[in-house]
């Protein structure tokens, strides 16, 4: 019988195997960033013990800094810490760095794919959940511990137990206005926010095969949300086109070697998955999150579920979280009032995600009452679109650009919603408290994001478009 | 934190939510500090507390009659951020076992990680477990590692739970991930030397 891509890829990565233990797998790139490494490395000190392979670690500063002024010294006491410490670390371990100023800095999960440090055939683990996001390349790639950021530092390996494997097919061709943010949310909604936990899952089929490599690192992305352990792509002519030529992928010789071993990376026509879901493109609407988990999302001209077509037992968390979001069962969103707009994260903060906002409101502007902010994944990305002169249109349009890092994805730096508001997001989860105490998410495409930016409500982008 | 794990027998604090994501065990902005301790005076922060710090009263940890060792809540426990934090914030503030009908992976292995035991049971059992924490909030819940046994002792009704051979082991013993890989060192080496493809 043949093997899953993602077989292929574990088993040539497995350095024990032993009945009763969970397989020790050896990892080709870790990741690192200020929040969850410094207890990884506080715990090395500890046992008096080296980074094994630093070479095979590099760090960045993204989820604890501020998004304006970066060439300031952080303001926050702690957060200013907590960067200096990594930089502290880094030094001490002989651990590649770039930190707040290099021209490389990013959120981690963009500046790895765009330097072609992600390539097709890793195992790749970073202590944030949204690792997945380089499974995009045909890579396992998962988000770990903090306990386990010290085991990888410490030995390069990683213990797992192997995951079971699920195929998500999407067919046919994508409708007008509808784009890959749209097909992972209505993925999560049909499956719900717990539907591919224990699983590694291979997207496949024509409306993921067509797609760009960021546009796929935005389903990929996404995998965890519906509590996948990873979610990968097999790798094709679209993937090699995007690694050739970066700083860090394989040239001269190494390339045609690289090339020749990523062309068997594909799931055998005979392997067998445990799990098969199939889904038609041309079903999805450009859609929206209403609730406090990305699983609770619909096409955005639909109604929230009403309190009858739920199960007893769903009710009271249903009912808490619609409490929270101030929304009320069976009503509908469209021209719902929207108060922030936020364009980022690892999810939609790419250069393609700029742009097709740009596209989009060039020669607009936004509604009065809307705060717009756009925030980089990159350094990289902020360079290319004041190249491009992206920046002019975001300023025309009222709209903020602000320099990269996670931002109001998650709250940790001072770039957060505040209680009550409404924010469209183009970020990951909408989880109470995420974007700041008390702010209300609403997760959608960069699409239906810079359409209620200009708004200043909940709107189906398709009639703009 | 102590790190193992054999028996406990506890009162438990129910919280009846499905989906309880690592955001709210621990928001990240107090994700800024750069040891393991300390984290539980922010467990739940955002459920536990109002804008002005005041806690909330409505909420099972204010509420002095529910205490114990053991944290029962609804499906999919943990899911979300990878943040290791909330497990520390969970053992920080005194619970040594989990119990949930779905815990999102993640934080299954941080938690057994830092020698927090969690418990999968069936939908059915933890109706039963919150049904007798309603009854009488002192209801004692006996976990017994060896045994892979949770009685819930009142009624003497008993589950089997599943945990991997390997992983108990550390937890009973007090061994680490860390301690079994640096003993594969010269598997690790040899490896190394032996794959074409070392990107």
């Amino acid at each position: 019988m043949g093997k899953t891509l993602f077989d292929k890829i574990w088993d040539s990565h497995v350095v024990v195997s032993k009945a009763g233990f969970p397989d020790a797998v050896y990892i080709n790139t870790h990741f690192i960033h200020e929040v969850t490494s410094p207890q990884a490395f506080d715990g090395l000190r500890k046992r008096g013990i080296p980074v094994f392979r630093p070479a095979r670690t590099r760090a960045t500063a993204d989820h604890n800094v501020p998004t304006i002024d970066q060439h300031l010294p952080i303001k926050e006491a702690l957060s200013r810490k907590q960067v200096e410490m990594l930089t502290k670390n880094t030094a001490e371990f002989g651990v590649e760095l770039y930190g707040l100023g290099h021209p490389y800095q990013g959120i981690v999960h963009v500046i790895g794919p765009e330097l072609g440090i992600t390539l097709p055939g890793m195992t790749i683990v970073c202590g944030d959940s949204h690792t997945s996001t380089h499974g995009a390349f045909g890579a396992i790639a998962f988000g770990i511990g903090t306990s386990e950021v010290e085991q990888v530092l410490a030995t390069q390996c990683i213990l797992q137990y192997r995951p079971k494997r699920m195929k998500i097919e999407v067919n046919g061709k994508l409708k007008k206005g509808v784009v890959s943010k749209d097909i992972i949310l209505y993925i999560i909604s049909k499956i719900s926010a717990s539907g591919a936990t224990g699983y590694f899952v291979e997207y496949c089929g024509e409306a993921i095969s067509s797609l760009s490599m960021e546009a796929r690192m935005t389903i990929c992305n996404m995998s965890i949300e519906m509590g996948a352990r990873g979610g990968l792509i097999a790798p094709d002519e679209t993937t090699f086109e995007y690694i050739k030529g970066r700083e860090f992928a394989p040239k001269g010789a190494d390339w045609d070697k690289a090339l020749a071993y990523w062309r068997t990376l594909y799931t055998d026509a005979d392997a067998q998955f445990d799990v098969v879901l199939t889904f038609n493109a041309a079903d999805i609407e450009p859609m929206i999150t209403y609730g406090t988990n990305p699983g609770m999302g619909m096409g955005v001209t639909q109604h929230i579920p009403s309190l009858e077509q739920l199960d007893e037992k769903e009710k009271p968390s249903f009912k808490k979280s619609l409490d929270y979001m101030g929304l009320e069962p069976g009503s509908g969103l469209l021209g719902k009032k929207v108060d922030y707009v936020f364009i980022g994260s690892c999810t939609n903060s790419r250069i393609e995600d700029l742009r097709m906002v740009a596209d989009f409101v060039k020669g607009k502007h936004k509604a009065d009452d809307v705060v717009v902010w756009i925030v980089p994944g990159s350094k990289q990305v902020e360079a290319q679109a004041r190249k491009e002169g992206i920046d002019k249109v975001f300023e025309a349009a009222g709209f903020q650009l602000r320099e990269p890092g996670c931002s109001a994805c998650l709250g940790m730096n001072e770039d957060k919603v505040p209680a009550g508001m409404y924010c469209i997001s183009t970020s990951n989860r909408n989880f109470e408290g995420r974007q700041g105490p008390n702010a209300r998410t609403f997760l959608a495409s960069p699409l239906s994001a810079a359409a209620a930016a200009i708004t200043g409500k909940v709107t189906d982008v398709r009639e703009l478009v | 934190m102590s790190k193992n794990f054999q028996h406990l027998v506890s009162s438990a604090v129910p919280i009846a939510i499905e989906n309880i994501d690592t955001d709210q065990i621990i928001p990240a902005r107090f994700l800024k500090a750069t040891t393991r301790e300390g984290f539980g005076e922010n467990l739940f922060r955002d459920w536990r507390f109002d804008s002005d710090n005041q806690p909330k009263k409505d909420f099972v940890l204010n509420n002095p009659i529910y205490k114990g060792q053991i944290l029962v809540a609804g499906k999919n426990f943990g899911c979300g951020s990878s943040r290791e934090h909330a497990a520390w914030a969970i053992g920080d503030y005194g619970f040594k076992v989990v119990i949930s009908s779905f815990f999102a992976d993640i934080f299954k292995n941080n938690a057994l990680n830092n020698f927090i035991l969690p418990i999968t049971v069936t939908d059915a059992f933890l109706d039963n477990i919150f049904k007798a924490i309603e009854a009488d909030p002192a209801a004692q819940l006996e976990v017994d590692l060896e045994k892979q046994t949770l009685k819930i002792v009142a009624t003497g009704e008993t589950a089997q739970f599943d945990i991997n051979p390997y992983k108990k082991a550390c937890l009973i013993n007090g061994y680490d991930d860390i301690d079994y890989l640096l003993s594969l060192r010269k598997e690790i080496e040899t490896y190394e030397s032996g794959r074409e493809f070392n990107f």
